[in-house]
Formats: C-alpha cells, structure tokens, sequence
C-alpha cells in the first residue's frame, strides 16, 4: 500500500480522478435542469464528489508518506484521523440540518450553507499564505499572493453576507434595509483600503500576515454592510449572489492551490449563481446593480403617489368556496405570504378536492415569488402538488383571460397591475401575473398593509377581486371545510 | 317583508321568477316568500318542490298582497290594480321603450324596480338579467339553427365520403354572440364573428371563433353597448356582411341598440343569394329583426329554402335555466337591497346600480337615471403609454470595442504571467462558459435544488482544506481542519437537501 502512496503514477492516477468529478459536476448541474433527470444529476454530484474526495485523500496520504527533507508534513496516521474525525462531524451535522430542515425554513440553510463555503475559503486562503511551501519569488510568487488576497476577500464577503442574509430571512434581524449615509462611498473606500493592504501585502514578506487580517475584517464588513442595505424581498436576488460569490471563492482557491478541480467547480458555481441573480432581476425589472445597491425607492424620487383606488370589498370563506366549486378553472398564485402561513398543505387540499371535482386547478409562480429562487415550487411539492401544474408566469399570463377565479395566497407585488399601467409607479416595469384578467380574484391577505415594494395594489380595489382576510392556512382551511361535498 | 312571486299571465310564459332554490335564498334574507299555485310548472318547479324548502305557495290573492312582487314580464294593468299602494314590483321592464308602464305605476302609488335596467358594471353583473338571458338564448338559437339545419355541424371523414363542417357566422358579439359563438364550436362548426366594437376582437378569438375585421374607424364604447353605425361605416360593412353571409350555413344576429329599433344588417338579396337549406335565427326579433325577412315570433322559409327563425322567447325554450339564472338574479339584487337580511327592502338612490334600476319610487317617476361610464379608463390610460418613447438601445459598437479592449488587456497581462497561471486560467474561462450555458437551460421549479446542489459541490473547498490539515504549522493544522468540518457540512447537508427536494416532486 505504501508502494502505491509513494509511486510516481499516482498524481496521474489523481489528476484522472479529478478529471471524471468535474464532468460528474458538470453532469449534475445539466441533469438538475429537468424534472425527470434531476434525482440522477444529484448521484451524479455525490459520485463525483465521493471520487474527489477519495483522490485527495490519497495525495494527502502521499504527502505525509512522501520523503519530507524539510519536515514540512505530519505522520499519515494523525494526518487521516484529524481528516477523517472533521469530516465525520461535518457530515453528521449537515445530515442532521439536511433531514430536519422545514421547507419553508430553506432559504435560511441554502444562506448559511453560503457562509460555510466562505469561512473554509478564508480559512483556506490564510493557511496558503501561511504554507511554507507557497511559492514567494518572481512572478509565481506574485500571483500566489493576489490570489491569497483575492480569494480571502472574497470569501470573507461571502461569510458575512450570508449570515447576514441568514439573519434576516429566519427574522432574527429586522428585514427593512439598512441605510447608513453615503453608504456607496463606504462600499468604496473599503474595496480602495484592500487595495492599498494589497500593496502593502505583496511588499512586506515578513508582516504580510497583518495586512491580510486587516484586509479580512474589512472585507468581512463589507459583506456585512452589503447584505444589510438590502430588504427582505429581494433577497432571491441575494441568496443566488452569495451563492455565486462562493463559488467564485472556491474557483480562487484553486488558483492559489494549484487545483484544476477546485477552478471548474467554483466557475460552475459562480456563473449558475450569476445567471440566477440576473433571472431574478430580470423579473423585477431592476437592475443587478439597484438591487446590489440596495435601499428599494429610495434611490430616486419615483415614490409611489398616494392615489385614491376606492373601496376595497371583502368575502367570507363560505361564499369563496362556492365560488371555486361553481368554477372551471382556478389559478392560485401564492406568494411569500404562503410560506409565512405554513399555509401549502391546506392549498394542496384544496387543489386535490377541487380537482376531484374536475376543476381545472393550476398554479402560476412569479419568478421573484418567495425569498428564494424557485422557493414556492419548493413547498408546493412539498404538500405533494404535482409539479406539471404548477406553471411559469409566462406560460399562465395569456390564460388569466379564461380563468374562472384566481386565488391569490400571500402575493402582492407580483400581481400588481401597478406595474404596468403606473408608469410613476416604483414597480413599473416589472412583468407582474396578470390575475385581474379572470373573472374573479380572491386575495388572502392579513389586512391593507402595502407589500415589499411599499406600493399600494390597486388590484385589490378592482371591481372583480374580492379580499378574503385573516390567516392564509386558517382561511383555506375554512374553504376546504366549507366545499360543498 | 312578504315577497310574492306570481304565476306569470303572458300568454305562452314558461318562465318564473324563482325556483325552490332562489326563493329558499329570498328567505334566508329574511324575507317572507310566497309563491303562487303552479306558478313554476312551466319551468320544472313543481309545487312540491317549493314546499320541500319550506316555501309557502299560496292564491293569486295572496300573493299580490305581498310588500314585494317578483315577476319576470313586466306587470299587466289588471296586475298592477291588484297591488297594494307603496308595494314594490320587481321585473323586466323595457322602461325606455314603455312610458304608459311607469305612468301606470306612478298612479298606482307603487316602486318599480327594472331588471333590465341594471348599470353595465362589473360589480352589477350578478344581477344583470339581461345577460343571464341572452347567455340562455344564444346557446338556445344554435340548437334552434342545427334543429332546422339539414346537417351536421362537426365535419367528418367517414366511409361514405367526407362531411364538411358547418359554417357559422355570428354578428355581434354581446353576451347572446358570445354563448353562441361557444355553442356551435363545441359543435364542431367553424364560427366566424363580427362586432362593430373592434375591442371585442380578443373575446371573439378567446371562443374559438375567427374575427372578422372591416377596414374603417370606430371608436371604443363607452358604456357597453354598441352604437348604431354612421353611413359611410354602414356601406363599408354591408359589403362585408353580405359576402359572409352567403358563405355561411348559419348566421345567427344579435345586433342590438338600445332605445333603437334593431338594423337591418342582412338583406332580402343576401338571404336570396344563401345556399339552400341555410338557415338564419334571428335574435333581435323582438326589437324588429336584423334581417329584411324576420317575421317576429315565427319562422319562415324563403323560396330558396333558406329557413328564417324570429323566435324571441328563445331563452324561455329554457325555461328551467333561465329560471333559475332569473332567480339567482333576483336573489343577488335583493342581497344588495337588504344589506342587514333582516327582511327589509331598503332603497339607497346613491348607489348607481340602486338608482338604476328604480324607474318609479313611491308613485314619482325615476327615469331616465344619470348616465354611468364603465369604461372610461382604458381610453385615458392610452396616452401616457403612447407619449413614452422606448430607450434607444445602446451603440452594439460600444459592446464590440469593449470586448476589443478586454482582450487586447488580457492578452498583455497574459505575456507577463507564468504559463502555470495561463494553465489554470484557461481551464476556469472555459469552466465559466460550460456553466453559463448548462445553467440557462435548468426549469424555474428546479432553481431552490440547483442551489443547494450547487452549494454542496462548492463545499469542494473542502479539498483544500484536507490538503493543509498535515502541516507541521499548527496554526495552519488548525485552520485547516475546521475548513474541513465546515465544508463537510455543507457537502453532506447540500447533497442530502437536494435529495430530499428532488424526492417530493412528483408528477400527476
């Protein structure tokens, strides 16, 4: 065994290994793009993973087992048991977080996650400088030292920004967004500071540590401040930010280690997380960088002006469930407030009942709906609705026309005529689930209070929505109760 | 309060004001209902039917002694008499076209309150009669035109030769051309409609039916109801009308003004020129016709054998849906009027629907109402939208040259860096774009467990991590281990996350 440690085929044999973990990842994220492939893209991820692991494990057997002149390396013994106890401990908590997890609580893992990733790159990134090993002469030793900072950065920001974004989406932290004056200024002067440490790193070998620290705290602030100036409800935005920004921070650790595998896993992290925050700012009509900078409307002077919609009229569940047994087709739209209420399964209930009537039931999720990418689709199958039912925004908005009656469970902003016919309106712009179309809506909500974006619905005051007030489960539960059997 | 429902007296009226389901509602608003032997025979509403809901059937007598009479025609002279002073009659009541109706009621001291003077608003919509019936008619006069028609509407190839579908062609596309245009294409025909309000288009199409458009200006309606067209639109749509017309196996009008006599749309020449056994219904009979041939409540059929219906009691040929519709109607309107249910009709003259349909109040006469604009805001909402000029899209050269000085840049900084680098450099450009496209491709619904697997395989970082645990630099042993435990949690959370969603997507 120590034979095979110590041969000089093993790093081929390694770099092989790495080589089918890259495609198995590559593999995976093409396979998740389909329902009917997905769970076969997952195996494809843990295989690959468990390969990747393996050969790591070897060459970290090898160093240990290597000749070391410069005693460089501990005994292989030590070295896999302290691997080995970690990643135990790791496992068996992730396992534990992965099984007990609510779904309504994942966006609150899915951040945390992020941070993990970020502290195991700064981590990683100060042990490199620290490394004797590391290259320190020439243009090798140059980059080896950018890389060092560039990854650190990186993954302090992630760090911070996720547990902020963590904080806010689990409401242990108020989810309005801070806003300290000239906040984009002290954005600057932070990136403008870690360069000048960058200087200040690469011209002193022997203090470099101090720089690097004094750089990590302000990166960890920014992270920080970063995701505190942005509100709760564009945080899908945040969440698939962060989510590209650790992928950046292990692609930069594979610069500074020299792994081709660590490189291609964070780029593919990277730009899914990137294209994810774009399709989640297209669907808002805001810019990446208006969310990024945070503070929604209180950038401009487009301050929605406060108009008179009119009266508002309400209906009881008895009369609502009438409604959608005398329908055809139903449309429900549910929104954040839908997972705040835990109200899916009573909304799976309904739909069941509704369909065993030969209603026609679907749902239409807006693509910002929920506080994560992709959240409400999330605890719908959850509650075991059946995914071909539930439709894109874009492959529902043409059939509002024909609807019967939409239920609009816990969504505001995203059904919003205001977007579109309020061309003052701070949403305006953004391509909203055309309800009012339908014959009747139906808006549970808690009361008048505006939504995320501070703007009022004048959905709510249209001649053929009607609101349906109180809890979302409770009032569901009433419906269900009082269909007609 | 005591509501009487009546037998209806019209000759040959099938309809009643409510069935055992609608009155049981009236009663359920407090009211008192009571409903006159046999009144509901005609539309399947048997005594006994009213006694099994608890609904009390009574005499003539005792009905029109009532507080409030409920009927669909509006009521006879003799009717009226048998009223008491400061009762209210509610049913259709035609008021623009019936002055000595509301002078008769004036006199007699009593409240008329006109069904089909309900406002065209949404809010009055489960009230409006008007469109309950002409829903019922329309359906009724496709059965009528396939019942006279000498085939079959849903073209067929079959082992005796083929069949071709039936050609329908619909001219207005109120609530009757809408149900009409429904009926005959579930049918199988082929509909084809047309409506002088060119905004209808889009409901037209939404049934099924093609919409056929006639080069001319027309402005949006106002309150609902189409205008009567001006000469030069007539003579640029009789064209139209005619050639459709002879293309068709069916044409169904339901072209109406109100307060107007019907047009006269299709032409004694056009019905010569149809295909024998064609047939036309007309719907707006009543009002005179839309054809030159209608003989209102009859059907004729011309020398070429193109049949003629003129039947207006289309939607009493249904008598227990729109009976029903009627009621349910009526039990709407009564929820409005008794917004406490405790049984007392109130009137309130500011609510437009209220004021709309009260053509007399205690004996003074409430006709005409103010005007009520439904559809206002589409027509102002169009010029702020028209006055925003769309963002001229940035210079495509500012992209090229960007790109160009991206290059040119890295190409530079690339001449000074270590192959090593450029090694790894390559592997993450490519790695990038390999990305960028697998990702563009994933379904919206997957985006919360492409996240969390992406997450688990960012926990990579944990090689690096494994790596550096067997430094003799404690500090670094340290370090490098809880990088290891961190990003263990997340592999085996994330992959074991992902796993649990992907599970709960199922298929129906």
């Amino acid at each position: 065994m120590f034979d095979f440690l110590t041969s000089d085929k093993l790093p081929g044999l390694v770099q092989a290994a790495y080589i089918i973990a890259a495609v198995l990842f590559i593999a995976a994220l093409a396979g998740l793009s389909k329902h009917e492939t997905a769970k076969r893209g997952n195996l494809a991820g843990m295989v690959g993973m468990g390969i990747a692991l393996v050969a790591t494990l070897v060459i970290a057997a090898r160093q240990a087992e290597l000749p070391d002149p410069l005693d460089h390396w501990r005994g292989l013994g030590f070295t896999l048991s302290v691997i080995l106890v970690a990643m135990l401990i790791g496992a068996v908590i992730g396992a534990w977080r992965a099984r007990t997890v609510q779904m309504t609580g994942m966006p609150e893992l899915v951040a945390l996650l992020h941070s993990f990733v970020g502290l195991a790159a700064v981590l990683v990134g100060i042990n490199s400088f620290l490394d004797p090993e590391a290259p320190t002469e020439g243009s090798l030793g140059a980059i080896h030292e950018v890389e060092v900072f560039i990854g650190v950065f990186i993954g302090a920001v992630t760090l911070t920004g996720s547990i902020v974004a963590n904080l806010k989406l689990s409401a242990k932290m108020k989810s309005t967004p801070l806003v300290l004056p000239a906040r984009h200024l002290l954005n600057l002067a932070v990136i403008v500071l870690s360069v000048a440490l960058l200087v200040w790193f690469m011209n002193d070998h022997d203090n470099g540590i101090i720089p690097l620290l004094l750089m990590t705290a302000l990166a960890l602030a920014l992270g920080f401040h970063l995701v505190a100036a942005i509100g709760g409800g564009d945080m899908p935005v945040v969440v698939s930010m962060l989510n590209s920004y650790s992928g950046w921070a292990a692609a930069a650790a594979g610069f500074l280690l020299d792994n081709d595998l660590l490189i291609i896993t964070g780029s593919l992290v990277g730009s899914s997380g990137a294209i994810l925050s774009y399709i989640m700012c297209k669907a808002m009509n805001r810019s990446f960088i208006s969310v990024i900078a945070g503070g929604f409307g209180s950038d401009g002077a487009v301050s929605g002006e406060t108009r008179d919609y009119g009266e508002h009229r309400e209906i009881q569940a008895a009369e609502a469930a009438e409604l959608l047994a005398d329908a055809s087709s139903v449309v429900i739209t549910p929104g954040y407030g839908m997972a705040v209420a835990q109200a899916q399964y009573p909304v799976a209930e309904l739909t069941a009942k509704l369909r065993a009537r030969g209603v026609q039931v679907r749902f239409g999720i807006h693509p910002v709906a929920g506080r994560l990418p992709g959240h409400m689709n999330v605890l719908l199958a959850e509650a075991k609705v059946p995914y071909d039912i539930v439709l894109e925004m874009d492959e529902i908005n043409d059939d509002f026309a024909t609807t019967d009656v939409v239920l609009v469970i816990g969504a505001n902003d995203t059904v919003n005529p205001a977007a579109l016919d309020e061309p003052g309106s701070p949403i305006a712009g953004m391509p909203v689930l055309e309800v009012w179309h339908a014959r009747e809506v139906i808006v549970f909500k808690r009361s008048m209070a505006t939504g995320y974006a501070g703007v009022q619905n004048p959905l709510f005051f249209k001649e053929n929505s009607r609101m349906l007030f109180g809890d979302a489960k409770d009032r569901v539960e009433d419906i269900v109760r009082a269909l007609p059997s | 309060m005591r509501i009487g429902i009546p037998r209806e007296s019209r000759t040959g009226e099938t309809l009643v004001a409510a069935t055992a389901k609608t009155a049981d509602q009236l009663q359920q608003l407090g009211y008192d209902v009571v409903v006159q032997l046999g009144a509901g025979v005609a539309a399947a509403q048997p005594d006994s039917a009213f006694d099994e809901v608890g609904v009390r059937v009574g005499s003539a007598d005792d009905v029109w002694a009532s507080d409030v009479i409920v009927k669909v025609n509006a009521p006879s002279t003799q009717e009226i008499a048998r009223m008491r002073p400061g009762a209210t009659v509610v049913s259709l009541m035609a008021p623009a076209r019936s002055p000595e109706l509301l002078e008769r009621l004036q006199s007699a001291g009593v409240t008329g309150l006109a069904m089909d003077a309900v406002p065209r608003i949404s809010r009055a919509q489960s009230m409006d009669v008007l469109s309950s019936m002409a829903n019922v008619a329309g359906y009724r006069a496709v059965i009528e035109a396939a019942h006279e028609f000498g085939r079959q509407f849903t073209g067929q190839v079959t082992a005796a030769g083929k069949v071709p579908p039936a050609r329908v062609f619909v001219v207005g596309a109120g609530v009757a051309g809408l149900a009409a245009i429904g009926a005959a294409g579930s049918m199988g025909a082929i509909v084809r409609a047309f409506d002088v309000r060119p905004e209808v288009a889009e409901q037209v199409e939404s049934m099924g039916a093609q919409f056929v458009t006639v080069d001319m200006e027309q402005e949006v309606s106002s309150d609902g109801y189409a205008k009567e067209m001006t000469a030069e639109q007539e003579q640029a749509t009789a064209a139209m009308y005619d050639e459709e017309a002879r293309a068709a196996d069916i044409v169904i009008t339901t072209a109406l003004i109100p307060g107007r006599p019907a047009p006269k749309l299709i032409r004694a020449e056009t019905v010569a020129g149809m295909r024998n056994g064609s047939v036309i219904v007309d719907m707006a009979a009543a009002n005179g016709g839309n054809c030159d041939l209608t003989v209102t409540d009859d059907k004729i059929v011309t020398a070429n054998l193109v049949t003629v219906i003129g039947y207006t009691d289309l939607a009493g040929r249904l008598a227990a849906q729109t009976s029903q519709l009627y009621g349910t109607n009526v039990v709407n309107l009564f929820k409005l009027l008794t917004p406490e249910k405790d049984g007392q009709l109130t009137l309130d003259m500011d609510d437009v629907v209220q004021r709309g349909i009260t053509v007399v109040k205690e004996g003074e006469s409430m006709w005409p109402p103010p005007p009520v604009q439904v559809s206002a805001a589409p027509v102002a909402a169009v010029a702020p939208v028209e006055a925003k000029a769309p963002k001229p899209p940035p210079d495509p050269r500012r992209k090229v040259f960007a790109a160009g000085l991206g290059a040119v840049l890295f190409a530079v900084l690339a001449s000074y860096a270590p192959a090593v680098f450029l090694n790894h450099f390559t592997v993450f450009a490519l790695a990038v774009f390999v990305g960028y496209y697998v990702i563009s491709n994933v379904a919206h619904a997957l985006h919360t467990p492409l996240m969390s697997e992406t997450n688990a395989i960012s926990g990579i970082i944990l090689v690096g991590g494994i790596l550096q645990v067997g430094s003799t630099n404690v500090a670094v042993s340290i370090l490098a281990t809880v990088a290891v435990l961190v990003a263990s949690i997340n592999i085996f959370g994330g992959f074991l996350v992902t796993l649990r969603m992907l599970e709960m997507f199922r298929k129906d």
